[in-house]
């Protein structure tokens, strides 16, 4: 008995050493994203003076709701309009503006391309899909040219529809519905279901899992851009959280006593509805930015 | 194109519209704006244009500060994708080995996937402050006066370990999925061969994950050269100085602030070659991928 025994119970403990290590790791990876996080969080609950005087600390403070008050309607700009409230709105209208406007546009050409028989559908799809080649980024300048030649400075138009000009969700969806068997549209086709009703009452019901994952994805990527806001609004009334971040940087440079607790709260807010969402709604979002890939 | 497809034909090209009116307004004519104005010097006042040929593009070839940025892009790009990859495959194969708290280590390695660069940057700036910063009196208490936005290195330093921090969630994410894709047949026959966890990282798991790190890494190439322009522009608190800087980053500066349009525009034609290359190389990949998978 001894002797069977024996053999056992040194791999048994090498097998729970490795494991302890695995989540030695694993703990310091997350201590590694987390920390800072914590940090910004602790000087949100103190006051400005202690954040000077002594650096973050490991107690929470209780200035929790003051700091709470002036990052949302308390203004730092010339035309005092740049509230917290008002950044939180204008990022929402751009994050889910721009995730409505990408999916819709998205799944209307999708369908298109692999539904129909289309004389120019070769051409439509190179059109569209060399547009997945170049961001945002290296055509920045006569984007804005454009934008402001349309007299689209400072509008939610202006702020939204040039970010859609990128095919994203159009390729996700054209994979997405390749994958649909084709008996569906057959079937469809003998029960004398137009192409509309086909795209409504099966097509869209069909891809609902798709579409909330698409949906994630990109309410994050709008709710975080940076670039394209900080030039295409130049008044505060429209700034988002994430494009006013310069601005409350800046302030901290400035001659009068930084506002940690009020930057850091803003920055907190402008976290939060990504970060929960992504949490929230994790399979999905995994899966969405998984399969995109394909 | 499905073979029962249908064939109404004004629908699809109604359904078409938006996506391609919206792609020739801000894609297309801006890309070919910015093609065109690299061959010619703007009026910095607007007041008209002069033909120049490539003069943009041998100005920027000859210019020595182009080219230095162009070198710390470069170290920054390669520091960005080898750390942020190395560190979310470790994290990656340690989560797919636990099986306990699985799932919490999976939310807490993810969730910065959802902070926007800018906002990463900002964080930088409270971890790395000139007086109080817990990373700054990290770097103190080993003797390094770490001074963000003054020293260049320190800067530099800075803005690839933010880079990193904010990158690692993504690559993780696919390499964790890339991990849990493998099948458990394979594993156990890896398990039965190989007595050591190391020997069968090396052997099995590695060359399986191998499509998943291609993909990856042309993803953060992409990621370093572009996306980064807002943890840069707050950690140097839109104050380039003699602050490092990258490719995108100078594109920025120099068409926004300095309004040299010609110049500005050849840097990014400059930059579009360099991601059409990057993205011909990718698609090359991927069909390899279809072929062998």
């Amino acid at each position: 008995m001894t002797d069977m025994t024996q053999p056992v119970t040194p791999r048994k403990t090498r097998i729970r050493w490795s494991a302890l290590a695995d989540h030695a790791v694993l703990i310091l990876g997350s201590l590694f994203m987390l920390i800072p996080l914590l940090v910004v969080l602790q000087t949100t609950t103190t006051t400005d003076i202690d954040t000077i005087k002594h650096g973050p600390q490991l107690v929470l403070g209780d200035q929790f709701g003051e700091n709470l008050n002036k990052a949302m309607f308390k203004a730092s700009g010339f035309s005092g309009e740049n509230t917290g409230t008002s950044m939180l709105m204008n990022s929402m209208i751009l994050g889910l503006g721009f995730a409505l406007g990408k999916i819709v546009i998205g799944m209307m050409a999708a369908y298109a391309l692999v539904y129909f028989r289309l004389r120019f559908a070769t051409l439509a799809f190179w059109l569209i899909f060399t547009t997945l080649l170049l961001p945002l980024e290296v055509r920045i300048l006569p984007s804005y040219e454009i934008a402001q030649k349309m007299g689209l400075l400072n509008t939610y138009t202006g702020l939204i529809v040039p970010l859609i000009a990128s095919a994203t969700a159009t390729f996700f969806f054209r994979q997405y519905f390749r994958s649909v068997p084709e008996e569906l549209v057959e079937a469809a086709r003998i029960d004398g279901a137009g192409p509309i009703k086909f795209f409504v009452d099966i097509l869209v019901p069909l891809s609902q899992t798709m579409i909330a994952a698409m949906f994630i994805i990109m309410f994050v990527f709008g709710w975080n851009q940076y670039l394209w806001p900080t030039m295409i609004t130049t008044e505060e009334s429209m700034y988002t959280l994430v494009r006013g971040i310069k601005q409350i940087t800046q302030d901290l440079e400035g001659t009068n006593i930084p506002e940690y607790g009020r930057a850091n709260m803003l920055a907190l807010i402008a976290i939060l509805p990504p970060v929960a969402v992504v949490i929230f709604f994790q399979s999905w979002f995994v899966k969405g930015l998984t399969e995109s890939d394909k | 194109m499905k073979r029962a497809g249908f064939s109404t034909r004004w629908l699809p090209i109604l359904l078409l519209v938006p996506q391609l009116a919206i792609i020739a307004i801000f894609f297309y004519w801006p890309a070919v704006h910015a093609v065109q104005s690299s061959f010619y010097l703007q009026d910095p006042f607007g007041f008209g244009s002069t033909y120049v040929g490539v003069d943009n593009y041998a100005d920027l070839a000859n210019s020595g500060e182009y080219l230095k940025i162009a070198r710390f892009t470069l170290i920054f790009t390669v520091l960005v994708t080898f750390f942020s990859l190395g560190l979310a495959l470790l994290l990656a194969v340690k989560a797919d080995n636990v099986i306990r708290g699985a799932r919490s280590y999976r939310t807490l390695l993810m969730w910065v996937y959802a902070v926007a660069p800018p906002v990463a940057g900002f964080i930088g700036l409270i971890m790395f402050n000139q007086s109080w910063g817990p990373l700054t009196e990290l770097a103190r208490s080993v003797g390094w006066d770490f001074k963000l936005g003054v020293n260049f290195n320190d800067t530099a330093t800075a803005m690839v370990l933010v880079s990193v921090w904010k990158q690692v969630p993504v690559n993780f994410i696919f390499f964790l999925s890339g991990l849990q894709s493998i099948p458990k047949a394979v594993r156990e026959a890896a398990l039965i061969d190989n007595r050591s966890a190391t020997g069968r990282f090396w052997d099995v798991t590695f060359p399986l994950l191998a499509p998943t790190g291609f993909f990856l890494l042309i993803i953060n190439i992409t990621y370093a050269l572009f996306d980064t322009f807002g943890i840069i522009d707050t950690l140097v608190k839109g104050e380039p100085g003699n602050n490092p800087m990258t490719l995108v980053y100078k594109v920025y500066v120099d068409g926004f602030r300095g309004n040299d349009l010609g110049g500005s525009s050849a840097q990014s034609v400059v930059l579009m070659v360099l991601v059409l290359a990057l993205t011909v190389f990718q698609f090359r990949l991927i069909e390899r991928r279809i072929h062998y998978t």
